[in-house]
């Protein structure tokens, strides 16, 4: 019990430390030049294509070797709505003709790593392929250019993008960090499949070696266009699929930084074992779990029941206590809760399940059941068997559950019979679910919600939602894209129950305290080009010898 | 012993084909499809229109019989093909791993053996002496203990003994640089699997090791040399060893395969970048040519440490070539 409360006093310190005095103590330090990053990545690397994957085992590797249009601020990734230029000059540009044109100024000192010069039709033939693909080619992203209508590049340093109506979803759509820019040549010499074996960036870093199941190497790209970056030598990011060995590898030595995250306890053992050498970084994280029942499926047709069982779950307290044990703790609504679009505190509230009184919401849970026919309801939720935050989570509900009389269990499934059951067999009652994107585009974001929708999985129409969303896609103004969302909102997670929110994700990455320069975002996706990553060479030689 | 070895290699044909066709059929059998994995298996929305094209661009539209024809088409002409989850030829794939299995394969062996046969021979001599005892003892626990059990208290033990003796910690590197690069780097990565599975292994090759020789120290011949005069040493390792090494060959030969594939565990706990690794991830992704060729890989290896066990009993029992 004394080492609990040392370790988390520890952190506490830690994070308060890293909080109040790092960002301040970054900028008096002067970045060094020189040394290697060593990253440890948790999960596999499909394809080198940006514009076809959507894992972080993807991006962590290969981002480094290539450059954006707009990005999200490296310097203040905390921001959700704060993007610079990568390969575009000057500020992030303005909406022109009422909201529906975009013109980019591109840099003209941008080169491709095999020399060739980056132009404005290297950035049109790149959003082309992202946004109009040729038939038999895929792309990933293409839904979140559905308002764009023509892409143009006039001339080598103007890219212009004509849009259908004004939208609040588009410059975070063009901030991904899977729209690398590719080179025309490269994609009329090649194909639209080259780069998926392929790497020819123009990034900070140019590629080394991938060597599949253990690492890739990258080395500092001279020709760069941020001058003075990347101040490392290279990097090596490292495979390793166990939790336990990246936890290790920090504590041993052998690798510098792990960028997805790690659950509380592991922070606290990195804390508890290396003191002042580890530095720890804390974010909310836009990623949400999301509970998801079967309309098609009885009783869960009935709202009532859904609503019950949403008001039984007491988000607050679950904070509380989960966040010590799992990478969950924001309380929030459909909305990312650090931005400007999400519900206040006080919206929340008005909300099922996310009032102050969770013996009233508990009572009116058990009396929606009575009315409902099912006093002695019995449920199984589906589940992933994924340890953080699946199953800490979904234990967790069923103990909410059972506060109001209903007896539930859980059905854990691996990820592949897991996604099988929600998208082709639907054989489940209830389910859980989650909705994790890289930039915070509350617009795009909560299409999850919307019925029908390709990753929809609650089974159910509701023409009202539908007509509020295209609403939303169609306004340029933020106020009132607000005024809707908390009607779609509230529709959402009150009146239909269709789904419910349970807490978003919590990112925690510890690293050793000699990596400098590098700023927590709110997703594992972002701010993962490395350019303004440095090494403290005396402090890592103190740490690690050598 | 020439024809015998004819022989022994005619029958590999068609126990090679048998294990082709078999392996096919089972892993058509698993439910999974790779491209569902590939672009939704992390959660993120999967465009059913880009599926149907990677199902299209893998050549997993076409009916079972003609994937199974073109299956067996590049088997009879060594072609494996290329692994469907990366696009890189499958010899590439397990070409990378291969090196060091291999070297993780035969350093445990090695460290087997090393243990092994003496504290087998020695246990079997000083039978049921304090001796035996302990050797008994050190064996059994081998046995009891996984060898990822081992490899983590190896790792955690490394970790807290060095910040306690140096005030760093360290751990042994987990990527991999083959021995002609870095041999410390390679020597300080691979020491501690090897010994880890090394240990288990040898524990079961001790027991083997006592109990032959304890069989044939029993047999008349060497009731013959003690009444002969000859001391101990010399009945024990010029007469009793060879014969008593029949049933430890096998072992250590079938070890020997199942650590080429088999490590799958103990890989996890050092992050090798093993065939034992690769195997859970080409299954767990459905990728049908890599796992094909894998099992393909490992049935060749059995075969092979098979035959090569039956020549060596052959060449230590020259009655067996000749019945």
């Amino acid at each position: 019990m004394k080492n609990f409360w040392r370790s988390t006093a520890t952190t506490a310190l830690t994070v308060g430390i890293a909080a109040l005095f790092g960002p301040a103590a970054a900028q008096a330090e002067t970045p060094q030049y020189g040394d290697e990053l060593r990253i440890v990545v948790g999960s596999k690397i499909p394809s080198y294509d940006g514009h076809i994957e959507s894992t972080f085992g993807m991006i962590h590797p290969i981002r480094p070797f290539y450059s954006l249009l707009i990005r999200v601020n490296p310097d203040n990734p905390s921001s959700p709505t704060d993007f610079v230029c990568d390969v575009c000059e000057g500020d992030v540009p303005a909406a022109t003709d009422g909201g529906t044109k975009y013109t980019f100024k591109i840099r003209d000192d941008v080169k491709f790593h095999d020399g060739t010069p980056l132009t404005a039709h290297d950035v049109k033939a790149t959003f082309d392929k992202i946004a109009f693909p040729p038939e038999g080619i895929a792309s990933n992203r293409q839904a979140y250019f559905k308002t764009v209508e023509s892409i143009s590049a006039p001339d080598d340093r103007t890219v212009v993008f004509k849009l259908k109506n004004p939208t609040g979803t588009f410059l975070p759509s063009v901030a991904m960090p899977y729209n690398f820019i590719y080179a025309k040549k490269d994609l009329d010499a090649h194909g639209y499949t080259w780069h998926q074996k392929n790497i020819n960036g123009s990034g900070a870093f140019k590629f080394v070696e991938h060597v599949p199941g253990s690492h890739v190497k990258g080395t500092k790209y001279e020709g760069y266009h941020h001058k003075g970056q990347p101040y490392l030598d290279g990097y090596t990011a490292i495979s390793a699929p166990k939790m336990s060995v990246r936890l290790q590898a920090i504590r041993g030595g052998q690798a510098d930084i792990e960028f997805r995250g790690f659950p509380p306890k592991a922070r606290d053992d990195l804390v508890k074992a290396l003191g002042d050498d580890i530095t720890v970084q804390e974010s909310d994280w836009n990623c949400v779990l999301i509970v998801t029942p079967n309309h098609k499926v009885k009783p869960m047709d009935d709202p009532k029941v859904r609503k019950a069982l949403s008001l039984a779950i007491d988000r607050k307290g679950g904070s509380q206590y989960l966040s010590k044990i799992a990478i969950v703790k924001t309380v929030g609504g459909v909305v990312f809760p650090g931005h400007p679009l999400a519900a206040t505190e006080d919206e929340l509230k008005q909300l099922a399940g996310y009032g102050d009184d969770i013996e009233a919401n508990r009572a009116e849970a058990k009396r929606l059941l009575k009315e409902a026919g099912h006093e002695n309801l019995k449920v199984t939720l589906h589940n992933r068997g994924v340890d953080q935050p699946y199953k800490v989570v979904g234990t967790w509900l069923i103990d909410q559950w059972k506060k109001i009389g209903v007896q539930a269990d859980q059905w854990v499934q691996p990820t592949t019979p897991f996604y099988a059951t929600l998208r082709k067999k639907k054989d489940f009652t209830i389910s859980l679910d989650f909705n994790c994107q890289s930039i915070v585009n509350p617009i795009a974001d909560i299409s999850k919600f919307l019925p029908g929708a390709g990753n929809n999985y609650a089974e159910f129409q509701d023409e009202q939602l539908i007509k509020w969303y295209d609403e939303l896609l169609a306004e340029g103004d933020q106020a009132k894209q607000r005024e809707i969302i908390r009607k779609y909102e509230k529709r959402v997670l009150d009146e239909l129950s269709s789904q419910f929110i349970t807490l978003w994700w919590y990112k925690i990455n510890p690293h050793r305290s000699y990596v400098k320069g590098w700023k927590i975002a709110p997703s594992h996706y972002l701010n993962q080009a490395l350019d303004n990553i440095w090494i403290d060479q005396a402090e890592k030689k103190r740490q690690l010898g050598g | 012993m020439y024809g015998y070895i004819v022989k022994r290699m005619l029958m590999l044909l068609p126990t090679l084909v048998g294990a082709a066709i078999l392996v096919f059929l089972l892993l058509r059998l698993v439910p999974g499809d790779i491209c569902l994995i590939k672009f939704g298996g992390e959660g993120a929305y999967a465009d059913p229109e880009q599926i149907k094209q990677c199902q299209i661009q893998l050549g997993l539209e076409n009916p079972i019989y003609v994937q199974f024809w073109d299956y067996m088409k590049g088997f009879f002409v060594l072609d494996l093909g290329t692994s469907m989850w990366t696009g890189k030829d499958v010899t590439y794939e397990i070409g990378v791993r291969f090196q060091l299995s291999l070297q993780v394969a035969i350093m445990a062996t090695l460290t087997s053996v090393i243990i092994a046969i003496p504290l087998g021979v020695i246990s079997a001599a000083k039978q049921n002496t304090m001796v035996d005892y302990v050797v008994r003892g050190f064996s059994i626990a081998g046995i009891a203990m996984p060898s990822f059990w081992l490899g983590i208290l190896i790792i955690l033990g490394l970790l807290i003994g060095s910040q306690e003796m140096f005030g760093r910690p360290w751990m042994p590197p987990i990527n991999y640089e083959p021995i002609w690069v870095d041999p410390a780097h390679n020597l300080s990565q691979l020491i501690w699997p090897a010994l880890a599975t090394g240990y288990r292994y040898s524990a079961v090759a001790t027991r083997m090791t006592r109990s032959a020789m304890l069989e044939v120290l029993r047999e008349d011949y060497v009731r013959t040399a003690r009444a002969k005069g000859l001391i101990e040493k010399v009945i024990v390792n010029k007469h009793a060893l060879k014969n008593a090494m029949l049933p430890v060959v096998t072992i250590v030969g079938i070890e020997f395969a199942f650590l080429m594939g088999g490590l799958v565990v103990t890989e996890q706990v050092f992050n090798l970048n093993g065939l034992g690794k690769l195997f859970v991830e080409s299954v767990t992704q459905s990728d049908y040519t890599l796992t094909q060729a894998l099992v393909m890989l490992v049935v060749m290896i059995f075969v092979v440490m098979n035959f090569v066990v039956d020549v060596l009993y052959a060449w230590l029992d020259p009655r067996i070539r000749y019945s």
